[in-house]
């Protein structure tokens, strides 16, 4: 069931180095005209992002680039507009201005929070938000990825694949034996696990984690890192965290959010030694 | 054995059955015959105002359940649905009228005594159909889910949640008891619906039709508890809790909420309605009270008492308020408001499942108690 992606097993390097030279300012003049469409290899492209509160940019003009397969750590201070992104992103936010294009050429400005998630794109959320009255199954069985129609959904039978997929999947986050609990009685760390499980049960292209190892001990980061890394094998993921050491293990592609655009992107090696970088987390 | 059939068999467990078939043989079957076939002053005898009460219990009961199915589960609290139990009520009620033809005090086979009274000349096209019991049947169900549609279309949509959307529906049913007020209406203004002589038939006030009306909604009751426990057992049911609990999550994962939420409100709708319909002959008249905002408060106080989101406490609750309203109007009717209020208040202070929690409630206090003693016994 697992849909094995044909393209290169993404580090990022394949992917343009600088989006914000060489896209946003050739289509700056004409940001009311169609969606551009986004380069093959790519799964998801922001173009000129602005999201506005009250005046206030959360997001400003902001261009970024993944490709298929990559796994990509965005970091930044708070307020960068990291979780403003991912808002964009799925749906829940519309911008003012730019476009988010999917998948070469589906722009996700025009579409719900329903279609875009059906689209493939899975997010975790900052705040874990599982179904607490549900079981740990339950859980995942509403993830499952199926007809998701209303009436469907009234008659829908579990067979007996999916629901050994369900424990396959159960397993790999480690609730095995959590099967009937309710999520509200799982830990913290438990319930992040859940909620990446049920991105999983999704199978989507494209996973977005809002910082999936805060609160954890560094045990479970660890283990995290390593799931995350497995999970990246299938698919492309992009997550945010500001814990340094966890994303020093991921070994991926860095991108620095602040003010709402990038600031710096790279390895993250190069992006500690960027003096902007210095100066924004330490000028704090 | 189809897939279908396993899972309505598996809807309850052996002894959710046993229980289910028990009370339904009571309420379908015993009290019936204890009511036909014992005399009258036997202990066992149930007289006749206590079927009709009954049956009127059984009506609220249904409406209750109703209510449950989108407040218990999908977390959406509708202050109106008295309107669709109202509206069924009223088709029913125009059946009913028409029915009694000739025999009215005008004698005017075609129009309703109060249309000739008000000088009308001929029936109002939404009057026409309603001779026919399918026509009417019809009505019943459409009327009330053609509103739900509408109302909940434009509130889900909006994604009107809480607090909002009970004020909606209250304000939905608020505007319809004014427009029924009004003669101009064609629905009998102030008095509404009264005087009926039959149905399919037989005559109303006959005890064998009684005791028919009193059965028929004992089986409607148990048949939609049965749908709406098809409802929450399947995935759609656990589709509604996680809607519940985190709106916003599960339209992240996918699911149409809006469309989850409307089918869910119309299905409902058409519970009330039918209840609505059972109810106006067996009570002998519809009028615009129905309507009243405080009559769809008082239905959420039935669910809360017996606990939401359980089906069976919305009935417990149901029988026990009313039961308990029955007997305050006859000893000191001026009190039972407030003491309608106080047990609402208590109830979500002290008892936040309701009826149905009390009991794992009192388990966890006494497992409590147990440990403190032993407790104090080590130290
Ligand atoms: N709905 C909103 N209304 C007004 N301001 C908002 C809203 N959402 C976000 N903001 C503001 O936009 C800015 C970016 O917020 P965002 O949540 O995207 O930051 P972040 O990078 O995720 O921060 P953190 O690391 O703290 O999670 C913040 O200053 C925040 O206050
Ligand atoms: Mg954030």
């Amino acid at each position: 069931m697992w849909r094995r992606s044909t393209v290169p097993e993404g580090d990022g390097t394949i992917v343009a180095a600088e989006p914000k030279a060489s896209a946003v300012p050739a289509r700056a003049g004409r940001r009311t005209a169609a969606a551009p469409a986004a380069a093959a290899g790519t799964v998801l492209y922001l173009d000129g992002v602005t999201v506005s509160f009250d005046g206030f940019r959360a997001l400003n003009n902001l261009s970024l680039v993944i490709a298929k397969g990559e796994l990509r750590t965005i970091i930044g201070p708070n307020g960068a507009g990291k979780t403003t992104m991912m808002d964009v992103i799925t749906g829940k936010t519309k911008p003012d201005r730019g476009h988010v294009i999917f998948d070469a050429d589906t722009d996700l400005t025009r579409l719900d929070e329903t279609r875009i998630a059906n689209l493939g794109i899975g997010r975790k959320f900052q705040k874990p938000t599982v179904f607490e009255h549900l079981t740990v199954f339950e859980n995942l069985e509403l993830a499952l990825k199926c007809d998701r129609g209303t009436f469907r959904t009234l008659f829908f039978t579990l067979d007996a694949a999916r629901a050994r997929r369900i424990d396959e999947i159960m397993g790999l986050i480690g609730l095995g034996d959590r099967r009937a609990f309710r999520a509200g009685q799982l830990s913290h760390g438990q319930k992040q696990w859940l909620e990446i499980g049920m991105l999983l049960m999704q199978e989507p292209q494209i996973l977005l984690l809002d910082e999936p190892v805060a609160g954890m001990t560094d045990h479970e980061t660890e283990q995290t890192a390593d799931l995350i890394l497995d999970i990246n094998r299938d698919r492309s993921v992009v997550v945010v965290e500001h814990d340094m050491e966890f994303v020093r293990r991921l070994g991926a592609k860095v991108t620095v959010l602040h003010e709402g655009s990038v600031l710096a992107e790279g390895s993250l090696e190069t992006v500690k030694n960027d003096h902007r970088v210095i100066e924004v987390y330490l000028g704090r | 054995m189809g897939p279908l059939t396993s899972r309505l068999l598996a809807l309850e467990s052996r002894r959710g059955w046993s229980v289910f078939c028990g009370l339904l043989l009571v309420a379908a079957v015993l009290v019936p015959v204890l009511h036909l076939a014992t005399p009258p002053d036997s202990p066992l005898h149930v007289p006749a105002y206590m079927v009709s009460l009954l049956g009127k219990y059984l009506c609220f009961a249904l409406l209750a359940l109703s209510l449950d199915l989108v407040w218990g589960y999908a977390g959406a609290l509708s202050l109106g649905h008295g309107a669709f139990f109202a509206l069924g009520g009223y088709a029913m009620g125009m059946h009913l009228m028409r029915q009694i033809g000739e025999r009215g005090v005008y004698g005017n086979a075609g129009l309703p005594d109060f249309m000739v009274f008000l000088n009308w000349k001929e029936l109002p096209w939404y009057w026409w159909g309603f001779d026919g019991v399918l026509w009417t049947a019809l009505m019943i169900v459409a009327v009330p889910a053609a509103l739900a549609f509408v109302v909940g279309w434009f509130a889900f949509r909006s994604r009107i949640t809480g607090v909002y959307f009970s004020i909606i529906t209250q304000a939905m049913t608020f505007a319809l008891m004014l427009a029924f007020f009004r003669n101009e209406m064609g629905f009998g203004g102030n008095n509404g619906l009264t005087d009926f002589k039959d149905i399919l038939g037989y005559p109303l006030q006959s005890d064998a039709t009684r005791v028919a009306l009193y059965v028929a909604s004992a089986v409607m009751l148990a048949a939609g508890y049965l749908v709406a426990r098809f409802v929450v057992a399947s995935k759609l049911g656990r589709v509604l809790m996680a809607i519940r609990d985190a709106e916003s999550r599960v339209r992240f994962l996918g699911y149409d909420v809006t469309a989850a939420k409307l089918f869910v409100f119309t299905l409902s709708a058409v519970l009330a309605g039918i209840a609505g319909a059972l109810y106006v002959p067996q009570v002998g008249i519809i009028n615009p009270s129905e309507f009243s905002p405080a009559q769809s408060i008082e239905v959420a106080i039935w669910v809360a008492v017996g606990g939401r989101g359980t089906l069976f406490g919305a009935i417990l609750g149901a029988f026990t308020v009313n039961g308990a309203k029955s007997v305050f109007t006859g000893l000191a009717p001026e009190v039972w408001l407030f003491f309608l209020g106080g047990l609402f208040i208590l109830v979500t202070l002290f008892m936040p499942k309701g009826i149905v929690g009390l009991w794992g409630q009192l388990r966890a206090k006494i497992g409590e108690g147990v440990q403190n003693v032993a407790q104090k016994h080590r130290a």
